[in-house]
C-alpha cells in the first residue's frame, strides 16, 4: 500500500503499474438543481446547443432531445491571463549554419538554424521513419509541406530577407529557423 | 473559490490518497474512507442502478502509425475495443480524446470511425489531436466528426447531472496547444447558466494544464478557460496526446492525463524529445490501456480507473 498525496505527482508513478485507479469522492451535496440533472440518464447536448455531437455507438438509441434550458446570462469577465512559458523554447547550440540542405531525422531539423542568401531554394529531406511537415509558424509564411514520408523532400525558394520560423504540425515540438540575408 | 468551495474542495482531495494493489490492478481511495463503495466504485464489475454514470475515454489510437513503437496499431486498437466491450457493464459513452489517426488521411478517419462503431456503448464522442489535423486545420476530421459541433469542432452535452465540455486546441497550435477567443467565448455561454455545484468534465486533446511545455504538453490560453471554471466545486480534466499516466491537482481542477493504445512516449524530460518510445517484446501492452469513470450521485464518488489492455 503507498499513500500519495494531492498535488503530487502520483500519475507518473503508477505509469508502469498493471493499472492504475484515482478514486475522487465528488460532490456531497445531494441536492442539485442544475437543468442536467433533471436530464436522468440521458445524454442530451449542453444548453445553447443544437443538436448532439458525436456518432451513434454500436448499441446506441439515438440522440436526446436538446434541452430546453435557457442559459441565463451573467457572464463571467473576460479575462486574459498567459501561461508563463519561460524555457520553453528548445535551446540550440551554436550559430546559424550556411547551408541549403535541412535533414529531417530523429524528431529534428538539423542544422535547426541555417542561414542563406536572397534566392536560394532550401529542401528538406526527411529520413525518419515518421512522417514530418515543414510549416511556417504562426499560421502565416510562405512554408506550408504535405506529410513527408520517409525519403520524401520538400523545396522552398526564398526571396525576401528575413526570419523564416517554422515546425512540424505532425510534432510541433520540432522547430527552427531560416535566415535570409540580402 | 468561495471559502465554502474550499472547504468542501479540501473534503474531497485533502486527503491522503491511498494506492493499494489488489490482483494486479491499483485501486486508489481517498484515506478517510467515507465509505466502503469508494472501492467497490473501482472496480469494473460493480454493478450499479440506473443513476449511475459510467464512461469510458480512450485515446491515442494514431490508426495508420507504422513503426517499432508499434507495428500494429490497429490491432492494439481493436483490443482496445474489445476490452471496452467486455467491461462486464456498458458504458453510457465513450470519448476518444484524439490522435484519432496518424496523419489525418481520409482512409485512416474512415477506418478508425468503422472500428469505433463497434463500441457497445450508447454514443461515441470525440476531439480531434493534432495529428488528427495535419495541413488540413482539421477539415477531414470536422468531415468525418464534427456533427453537432459547434465552431472548429468544440461542444457540450449533460447527462446524470454532470456537464461535459469538449475543446479543441489542436488547430492553430504552434509549441503549445491553443484554445482562441471564439471557443473561450463558447465555454463562457456554455456554463453560464450552470449552478456552482454541478459537476464539470472537460476534454481535451493536449493537457490544459502545463504538464511539460518544453515539448508542447500545454495550452497557452487555458487558464481563460479554467478561471471561467473556478466557481464550480468540481472540475475533472481528461486529456491525451502525452501517453502516460499523469494526474496533478491544481485549486479547484484535478487533470488526469491518459495513456495510448498505440505506443509510448518518454516521461517529461527523460529524453531529448518526445519520441515513439520502443519497449521490449511483450511489455509493450503494459503501457498501452483505456480509462473507465464512474459517478454515482446517491454515494457520491467520482472513481477513475486505469487498465492496461490485456
Amino acid at each position: 500500500m503507498r499513500k500519495s498525496f494531492p498535488g503530487r505527482r502520483i500519475g507518473a508513478a503508477a505509469t508502469l503499474l498493471a493499472a492504475a485507479g484515482l478514486t475522487l469522492a465528488a460532490c456531497s451535496s445531494p441536492a442539485r438543481s442544475t437543468a442536467a440533472s433533471t436530464a436522468a440518464t440521458g445524454i442530451a447536448p449542453g444548453s445553447g446547443e443544437p443538436s448532439l455531437a458525436g456518432m451513434p455507438g454500436a448499441t446506441g438509441t439515438g440522440a436526446a432531445q436538446p434541452s430546453a434550458a435557457p442559459s441565463s446570462a451573467g457572464s463571467m469577465p473576460s479575462m486574459t491571463m498567459s501561461m508563463p512559458m519561460s524555457g520553453a523554447a528548445q535551446t540550440r547550440a551554436g550559430a546559424p549554419v550556411a547551408t541549403d540542405s535541412v535533414a529531417v531525422k530523429n524528431f529534428a531539423f538539423a542544422p535547426a538554424a541555417i542561414t542563406v542568401k536572397a534566392g536560394s531554394m532550401v529542401t528538406w529531406t526527411n529520413q525518419d521513419a515518421d512522417a514530418h511537415t515543414v510549416t511556417s509558424q504562426n499560421g502565416s509564411g510562405p512554408l506550408n509541406s504535405q506529410p513527408l514520408n520517409t525519403g520524401q523532400s520538400y523545396s522552398y525558394t526564398f526571396t525576401k530577407p528575413g526570419t523564416y520560423s517554422y515546425l512540424c504540425t505532425i510534432h510541433p515540438f520540432m522547430t527552427a529557423t531560416v535566415t535570409v540575408t540580402p | 473559490m468561495t471559502r465554502r468551495q474550499l472547504a468542501r474542495h479540501a473534503g474531497w482531495f485533502g486527503s491522503a490518497v491511498v494506492l493499494s494493489v489488489t490482483g494486479g490492478e491499483v485501486v486508489s481511495r481517498l484515506a478517510d474512507a467515507r465509505d466502503a463503495a469508494s472501492t467497490a466504485a473501482a472496480s469494473p464489475t460493480a454493478t450499479g442502478d440506473s443513476g449511475t454514470l459510467r464512461f469510458v475515454q480512450i485515446s491515442d489510437s494514431h490508426i495508420g502509425f507504422a513503426g517499432p513503437a508499434n507495428t500494429d496499431v490497429t490491432g492494439s486498437f481493436a483490443r482496445a475495443i474489445d476490452q471496452v466491450n467486455t467491461l462486464g457493464f456498458r458504458p453510457d459513452f465513450v470519448m476518444h480524446t484524439g490522435d484519432l489517426t496518424h496523419l489525418s488521411t481520409p482512409a485512416q478517419f474512415d477506418q478508425v470511425k468503422q472500428m469505433m462503431s463497434g463500441l457497445d456503448t450508447d454514443r461515441v464522442f470525440t476531439v480531434p489531436g493534432e495529428h488528427d489535423s495535419v495541413d488540413d486545420h482539421g477539415r477531414a476530421y470536422r468531415q468525418s466528426f464534427a456533427r453537432g459541433t459547434e465552431g472548429d469542432g468544440w461542444y457540450s452535452f449533460d447527462t446524470h447531472g454532470v456537464h461535459f465540455i469538449a475543446l479543441v486546441n489542436t488547430l492553430s497550435l504552434e509549441k503549445l496547444g491553443h484554445l482562441g477567443a471564439d471557443q473561450i467565448d463558447f465555454v463562457r455561454r456554455d456554463v453560464a447558466g450552470l449552478p456552482a455545484d454541478t459537476p464539470i468534465v472537460v476534454f481535451s486533446h493536449i493537457p490544459l494544464f502545463a504538464m511539460y511545455p518544453q515539448w508542447g504538453w500545454a495550452t497557452d490560453d487555458s487558464l481563460q478557460v479554467l478561471n471561467l471554471l473556478k466557481r464550480f466545486a468540481s472540475v475533472t480534466a481528461l486529456n491525451g496526446h502525452v501517453h502516460q499516466l499523469f494526474t496533478r491537482v491544481e485549486g479547484n481542477v484535478t487533470f488526469h492525463s491518459a495513456t495510448t493504445t498505440a505506443y509510448p512516449l518518454p516521461k517529461p524530460g527523460q529524453a531529448p524529445a518526445p519520441t515513439p518510445q520502443v519497449l521490449p517484446a511483450r511489455q509493450l501492452h503494459t503501457a498501452l490501456g483505456i480509462r473507465t469513470v464512474e459517478y454515482r450521485r446517491s454515494t457520491t464518488p467520482l472513481a477513475i480507473t486505469d487498465q492496461e489492455l490485456t
